[in-house]
């Protein structure tokens, strides 16, 4: 591997760690703060992808696309709290892992209906549909530096928000003592459901984002759901930074894993799991204890 | 008192009357294609019951199950002869071996972690034996591979039953599933069943008694994993193939969606089990787009029933005993809780 080849690797490993923190960040909002787990969290993720394939098609830009789909998710996310889960906060987890199931199937099916099941690309935007040389013979795409540059502002944003408004500081009070909050005056119906339309614009904003690089495809919802899932879990439990922490190691160890270990490739994100389980069962950050 | 012995003696009538029901259909039924649908409705309870051993039983809810249904599925694939049949009971023991073997290492890692994140990890583990078998060698890729014979019931090389025959075939199913059924009770009526019911109900609790919680655990985990795997075996056989699908998180979807729509029980993990094979065969000839209706179905259903099919038969029932009741004017017992679930 020469060095031009492991440095175009590592921004690729660094754009797909930050992407997948900007899933996974979405995921951790809504079950730290609502304990709801959400297995439709890929299908919302697929939903922006497509949003940004039939937005793009319309309007003839990304960016328009993408100012559009992150008005379109935040109204959807909204009103898909309110009519799928605002009853569900009461019950056991496995109802809830259920009616997510049912919103899979649904989704999927949606999709499949109005849209087809075939492969599609989107075209990037011509000012970032350039490459830059890195070294002698290595070209690297501008819209990927793109991407990752998008992931942390949004990471930036969601942080800011969640620390420094008023908005957030209520997110804060309604996650650690739920009754509390809500005898402090704060409508925590309301509250869930600006953080559920929150989790579900980060997944299609990060769909939107990706789908020129990743094309558009059936399948791409629960592959992205279930490397969602490792990120919560090598993080470590409501850790952010954790899950910041184990984004970016998934990114490096499948990247890395498809140049050097191609027959291993699938499996080399579930072997690191394995090992973290082994070692750190709480994960990297996580508390000591799990319940 | 009397009520309970009522009970008990209703839920033994009842559990035989379906058992013989079973084992009659081959008669009333002449077309191969209802056997066959019955044999699947078999093969998904054996695999539903086993998780529901996890999930009802011990309180381990495993989005993963359809790794060690995978696992009985090739194993049995790969070790039955290509020109002969083999022997059912022996591949049967075989499958369940592996798979055994399986859970216990998938457990001693995935039992480290609890509630919300053991739906996670075991997701993530059964996700990784599809790439496994999806992209090593020496498991046919993405087509998977192919079973030439049905299995024949026999001892010391002499056959006794060939299962070439769908009957023949449709009761051995009806077999192993009594004998899992027979399996799930007698563990369940032990002691070591009794802990688990403990441990689902407080491990702290259990803990603090000096149980080995992770121990029984990892043994509920070994058991309702060599089950799985009988019932990847039969699946096997059934058709004739596997493939990677068998692992996918559709298959360790549908079965928890079996056992959570079923209800609380094993009766309640068949009736799930059958009530989803039926529904998807009959939605799936209807239109190309089933997996709508049924998500939409699951979703009504989470809204409307609490407590399951069973839960909600159960919850009709009581809700004519108690009009009833009051017609009599006699105030209405209530079901506790506890006698509902199991």
């Amino acid at each position: 591997m020469t060095l031009a080849t492991f440095f175009v690797q590592c921004l690729n490993s660094m754009q797909y760690g930050l992407l997948l923190f900007l899933v996974a960040s979405g995921l951790t909002l809504v079950f730290g703060i609502m304990g709801i787990v959400n297995l439709a969290h890929g299908s919302f993720y697929m939903i922006g992808a497509y949003l940004a394939y039939s937005l793009t098609a319309l309007t003839g830009n990304l960016f328009v696309a993408l100012a559009l789909g992150l008005v379109l998710s935040l109204i959807f996310g909204y009103l898909l709290e309110w009519v799928f889960f605002s009853f569900l906060y009461e019950r056991d987890h496995l109802q809830q892992v259920l009616m997510t199931y049912g919103l899979i199937l649904v989704i999927e099916e949606l999709r499949s209906i109005l849209i087809g099941d075939d492969v599609h690309g989107v075209a990037v935007p011509a000012f970032l549909a350039g490459s830059i040389a890195i070294g002698n013979d290595m070209l690297y795409p501008v819209y990927r530096l793109f991407v990752s540059a998008a992931c942390v502002v949004l990471a930036l944003a969601l942080y800011w928000l969640i620390r420094k408004t008023r908005v957030g500081m209520k997110i804060r009070a309604g996650a650690s003592n739920r009754e509390m909050a809500q005898s402090l005056g704060i409508d925590i119906g309301l509250l869930y459901r600006v953080v559920f339309s929150l989790g579900f614009g980060l997944a299609v904003m990060s769909g939107m984002l990706f789908a020129p690089v990743s094309t558009v495809y059936p399948g791409m919802g629960a592959q992205m759901l279930i490397v969602c899932f490792l990120v919560v879990v090598i993080g470590g439990i409501g850790s952010i930074t954790g899950a910041f922490v184990a984004a970016l190691l998934i990114g490096f160890v499948d990247t890395f894993g498809k140049v050097l270990w191609q027959e291993g490739a699938g499996i080399a994100i579930y072997l690191l799991m394995a090992v973290i389980l082994l070692v750190r069962p709480a994960g990297l950050l996580g508390e000591r204890a799990m319940r | 008192m009397t009520f309970f012995t009522r009970r008990r003696a209703w839920s033994a009538s009842s559990w035989t009357l379906f058992l013989l029901a079973l084992a009659a259909a081959p008669a009333m039924l002449d077309g191969g294609f209802e056997l066959e649908l019955l044999s699947k409705v078999m093969i998904m309870s054996i695999f539903a019951a086993s998780l529901q051993l996890l999930v009802g039983c011990t309180g381990l809810v495993s989005l993963g199950h359809a790794a060690f249904f995978g696992v009985g599925a090739y194993a049995t694939a790969l070790v039955v002869p290509q020109a002969g049949a083999a022997n059912l009971v022996a591949t049967l023991a075989f499958a369940g071996g592996v798979s055994m073997l399986f859970a216990v290492v998938i457990g001693l890692l995935v039992l480290r972690t609890r509630g919300i994140y053991f739906i996670m990890v075991t997701l993530a583990f059964a996700q990784m034996l599809y790439y496994v078998v999806h992209d090593g060698k020496g498991f046919g890729g993405s087509d998977g591979t192919y079973l030439y014979f049905k299995p024949v019931v026999g001892m010391f090389g002499k056959t006794w039953v060939d299962l070439a025959d769908g009957r023949a075939f449709y009761w051995a199913v009806l077999a192993v599933l009594v004998f899992t059924l027979g399996v799930l009770r007698v563990v369940m009526r032990s002691r070591f069943g009794h802990a688990l019911a403990g441990i689902r109900h407080n491990e702290q609790r259990m803990t603090a008694s000096g149980y080995p919680v992770f121990l029984y655990k990892l043994a509920s985990f070994a058991i309702g994993g060599a089950l799985a795997g009988i019932a990847g075996s039969l699946y096997a056989f059934q058709y004739g193939f596997v493939n990677p699908e068998l692992f996918s998180w559709h298959q360790s979807g549908n079965v928890l969606l079996m056992v959570i729509l079923g209800g609380p029980g094993f009766g309640g993990a068949i009736a799930g089990a059958l009530v989803f094979v039926l529904l998807s065969d009959w939605l799936s000839e209807l239109t190309k787009h089933w997996q709508l209706i049924f998500g939409l179905l699951i979703i009504v259903s989470v809204a409307m029933l609490p407590l399951g099919l069973t839960g909600g038969v159960a919850a009709c029932h009581a809700t004519i005993e108690r009009l009833c009741a009051r017609r009599r004017g006699v105030p209405a017992k209530t079901v506790p809780k506890e006698e509902r679930a199991l």
